[in-house]
């Protein structure tokens, strides 16, 4: 491609989020398609207490951390494409509006045995506007469900698409991502017709 | 001589052994707006004055472009404590950042070609 100026070291930086409950194989899913050992970001939050009458404010906060795993896919030299798994915890929710933030979209990771976990993930990107596809993570143990029956259960519209994956499994797992961005190019296509 | 590369102080029970705001000089904002996604890179420039190991060690991560959590993550701090030295280095003319795109996907052209980009990218590696 002759498009790639040659005096931009910069490659474009793009971020997918995989988010789920925890213990869903969010971690795994960026370990399996990571060109590097995935890594780990803190982010320091400074929690201040409800009772914030007191003049000694410094002894009402307390700092705790929280971290996001990711990794980091290169493509061609021009994009790099970074996966952010999201914190299982919901208490951080407010992390995610800045992780979200110009997100191309999104994996909600599920776990049929579990499968009420994945619930706040949906509902918030949905909230928001944010494409997003549904990877059901196949565990070994775990009763197969139809695709169709996952959608049910999950009560998705019927646009998102619901694929079903070995987040262990590199081919598999990048497949899931080959599915969402397929879907955000449906997505586009489909709403540049009705313009 | 070459100085000795240093790192963060880290004991494998204890953790870090400096506080994160005790690297940052106890700065809570960088002066400039970095995302977690910003990518920097050393301009070549060195500082004029030394900054600290933090910044050397930073510094010496930024020889290719980066992205400012992979950096925060090597030098196990905080991405907001990495952001100010990440900022230190920017005011100092040694790095350079680029912010990400951050204008929302809509149903424009380029927006497209940079899907099929990616789509393009990710099927290549199947």
């Amino acid at each position: 491609m002759g498009s790639v100026n040659d005096s931009d070291p910069f490659p474009t930086a793009l971020k997918v989020l995989i988010a789920g409950g925890f213990g869903v194989g969010k971690t795994t899913m960026v370990s399996a398609v990571s060109e590097i050992e995935p890594l780990s970001t803190e982010e320091l939050l400074t929690q201040v207490s409800a009772s914030t009458d007191s003049l000694e404010g410094v002894e009402d906060k307390s700092t705790t951390t929280v971290a996001m795993d990711f990794g980091r896919i290169s493509l061609g030299g021009t994009h790099v494409l970074y996966l952010f798994g999201t914190p299982g915890q919901e208490r951080f929710w407010f992390l995610w509006d800045e992780l979200s933030a110009g997100a191309l979209g999104a994996v909600v990771l599920a776990d049929t045995r579990r499968l009420e976990d994945c619930f706040a993930a949906v509902d918030f990107f949905e909230r928001r506007g944010i494409e997003f596809i549904v990877a059901v993570n196949e565990f070994d143990d775990a009763y197969r469900y139809e695709p169709e029956e996952v959608r049910a259960a999950i009560d998705l519209k019927p646009e998102v698409p619901v694929v079903l994956c070995d987040a262990r499994d590199v081919a598999s797992s990048t497949n899931v991502l080959v599915s969402l961005v397929q879907h955000l190019i449906d997505t586009r296509s489909q709403h540049a017709d009705v313009i | 001589m070459t100085e000795p590369v240093e790192g963060p102080w880290l004991d494998g029970d204890a953790g870090r052994l400096v506080r994160p705001y005790t690297v940052s000089d106890g700065r809570t904002k960088p002066s400039t707006h970095f995302d977690l996604l910003t990518l920097v890179m050393a301009t070549g420039n060195r500082p004029h004055h030394y900054l600290g190991p933090d910044h050397t060690h930073v510094l010496g991560l930024c020889r290719g472009p980066l992205s400012v959590a992979e950096i925060a993550a090597h030098i196990r701090q905080p991405a907001v404590v990495t952001k100010v030295l990440l900022s230190d280095l920017v005011d100092c003319g040694a790095i350079t950042a680029r912010a990400p795109d951050r204008a929302p996907l809509g149903p424009h052209s380029t927006d497209r070609d940079l899907l099929e980009a990616v789509l393009d990218g990710l099927r290549k590696r199947l």
